[in-house]
């Protein structure tokens, strides 16, 4: 049995990683295993994400998606193998989960370390597009409001790795495209390492550069993208992956028609 | 169409992308093994806009206004069926005095101090001082009481059961108790209001401490927050709705206990002025005693409703 070892710290930059500092992974998973009951939900699961990279998961309900992600932001504790995130991690969740009685600025500017937490948290607003809405009430924003204040909040903390939980899923298709890109501006801005948990195949292949496809605990199958961004829905590598992808997630192209 | 992104490769600064085949930019790893052959794409699941989701129940305003007149019309003319019925003799003022006595009853009781009674106000003032000294108390003590069991599992474990323990003790029937232990000042006539007011206060304090969503607690510790912001930021605010619930059973509680404790072996506040004129068969003074508690509960229950509309902004404002 692996020991437990816990997210390390911000901190704790001496973690160690062996090549050149270049080289050092954002996030570094080995052996990582969960059990709930009798019933292994990750198993043994290996995974890197290099630093700046977009990683998008892909995988059915209960394939271990969210528990992978809650096991990199630190949320569970009861998971076995190595887990190193060496820096800062911020979680953008499906629920934008703003604190209600907090207005929207106070939202993003919650639990910040820096000198001048206000002027940050308007800052992060602004590239969100929200600052109109920084004195509103989380209660009063629209879905799309309450998500990018999300987005600012996890971004104001200046993370080495983004956590995104289906953050798009409850969004209407409009909304969610404009979100996507702006998603993309601030990942090519700040350039975090991103892994993003989705159902949705081509927010998978607008957005990361590479998937991953879950399945039964493990990462059954792994793609990189390499067509530039902004990417044509219909550029010939996208479908050819689209069809692979669904296969492995079990909707085969027969099955479509 | 499909030959626009590769275009664009040129023009494009190419990201520094850290997947394995940078090198080569059209690749796209494993998907070039898989035939195209013109099959159909699936529509990704979600896609749907939720734009249809109808929430319109809205009442109108003109609808409103109608029902609070009515309302009001209901009321006077309540009062003045009581009022001819009176006159006419259909209610015997030995049972119930008309409103126009009542009124001058309370009238005289203010103007004019009666070596029974005193006067209507000097009565009151006894009166709200208990009722203020035994609430505050009363809600101070569980909400620190709230706060330290809602937060702690081991608090809770020992404190808790002892608290629902005396809460399942009827609280009048304690009154006799109370006199014995001590006596017929003001001491347990304020214990018996804190009584009344702790308990619902303490229960939906509680409550609400423990109701906050865990989801925001595992929000706080993603954004790191130290224990005792967590405990101000998000747990106590999370509670206040709760507690304000509590707030307004906790007055009408306290009220209810204040009116029987101040009527066993009292000798002044309205408690007293009721007894005395129990005794006198002057049921138009009790009925002008009763009038003035329902008021002092109406304000106070209003003056709580105050505070909620600013506390909870953040609520009021989503619900309109």
């Amino acid at each position: 049995m692996a020991p437990r070892i816990r997210a390390v710290t911000p901190g704790d930059e001496s973690a160690s990683f062996d090549g050149a500092p270049g080289g050092q992974a954002a996030a570094s998973v080995r052996g990582l295993t969960r059990r709930f009951g009798g019933r292994v939900v990750l198993d043994t699961l290996d995974l890197d994400i290099g630093r700046g990279e977009f990683v998008a998961m892909i995988g059915r309900s209960g394939s271990g998606k969210s528990t992978l992600l809650r096991a990199l932001a630190g949320l569970d504790r009861d998971v076995t193998g190595s887990l190193e995130v060496p820096g800062t991690v911020a979680v953008a969740f499906q629920e934008p989960r703003l604190v209600p009685w907090q207005r929207v600025l106070a939202n993003v500017a919650l639990g910040l370390r820096v000198p001048e937490p206000g002027r940050a948290a308007a800052d992060a607003l602004d590239e969100v597009g929200l600052t109109e809405r920084a004195t509103a009430w989380p209660l009063t924003l629209s879905g799309g409001e309450a998500q990018r204040a999300s987005l600012a909040r996890a971004l104001v903390r200046s993370p080495s790795l983004l956590l995104l939980d289906e953050p798009f899923s409850a969004l209407d298709a409009l909304t969610r495209i404009s979100m996507h890109r702006l998603v993309l501006t601030l990942w090519e801005r700040h350039r975090p390492a991103v892994l993003l948990v989705t159902h949705d195949v081509d927010e998978a292949l607008a957005l990361a550069d590479r998937v991953l496809v879950l399945r039964d605990g493990r990462i059954a199958h792994s793609s990189t993208i390499s067509v530039p961004r902004p990417r044509d829905r219909d550029h010939p590598s996208l479908t050819a992956l689209r069809l692979r992808l669904l296969t492995e997630l079990g909707v085969p192209a027969e099955a479509t028609a | 169409m499909s030959a626009q992104p590769q275009s664009r490769q040129g023009t494009r600064e190419s990201p520094a992308w850290s997947g394995a085949e940078a090198g080569s930019p059209t690749a796209l790893g494993t998907a070039a093994l898989i035939p195209v052959a013109g099959a159909p794409v699936t529509s990704p699941a979600g896609y749907q806009a939720h734009g249809a989701t109808s929430a319109g129940r809205y009442r109108s305003p003109g609808r409103a206004f109608h029902g609070n007149w009515l309302r009001l019309v209901s009321l006077i003319a309540f009062i003045g069926l009581w009022q001819l019925l009176s006159s006419t003799g259909v209610l015997p003022p030995s049972k119930l005095v008309s409103p126009a006595t009542i009124a001058r009853t309370a009238y005289n009781l203010v103007v004019t101090s009666s070596p029974t009674y005193g006067t209507l106000q000097g009565s009151l003032l006894i009166s709200a001082e208990r009722w203020a000294i035994g609430l505050s108390l009363g809600v101070a003590i569980a909400v620190l009481l709230a706060v330290v069991t809602g937060l702690s599992r081991i608090a809770e474990a020992t404190l808790d059961p002892i608290v629902q323990a005396l809460r399942s003790i009827p609280l009048l029937g304690v009154l006799p108790l109370f006199i014995v232990w001590f006596g017929i000042g003001e001491l347990p006539k304020d214990l018996i209001v804190l009584l009344g007011a702790l308990f619902p206060m303490y229960v939906n304090t509680f409550a609400g401490i423990r109701g906050v969503d865990p989801k925001l607690r595992e929000l706080g510790q993603v954004l790191g927050l130290s224990r005792r912001e967590l405990v101000t930021r998000i747990v106590l605010p999370g509670a206040l709705p709760m507690a304000f619930s509590g707030l307004r059973l906790s007055v009408v509680s306290s009220l209810l206990a204040l009116v029987v404790g101040e009527q066993i072996n009292a000798n002044a506040g309205l408690g007293f002025m009721i007894t005395t004129a129990q005794q006198f068969l002057e049921n138009n003074i009790i009925m002008v005693c009763l009038i003035v508690y329902a008021i002092l509960g109406l304000l106070a229950d209003a003056a709580v409703r105050v505070l909620e509309r600013k506390a909870l902004a953040w609520r009021h404002e989503f619900v309109q």
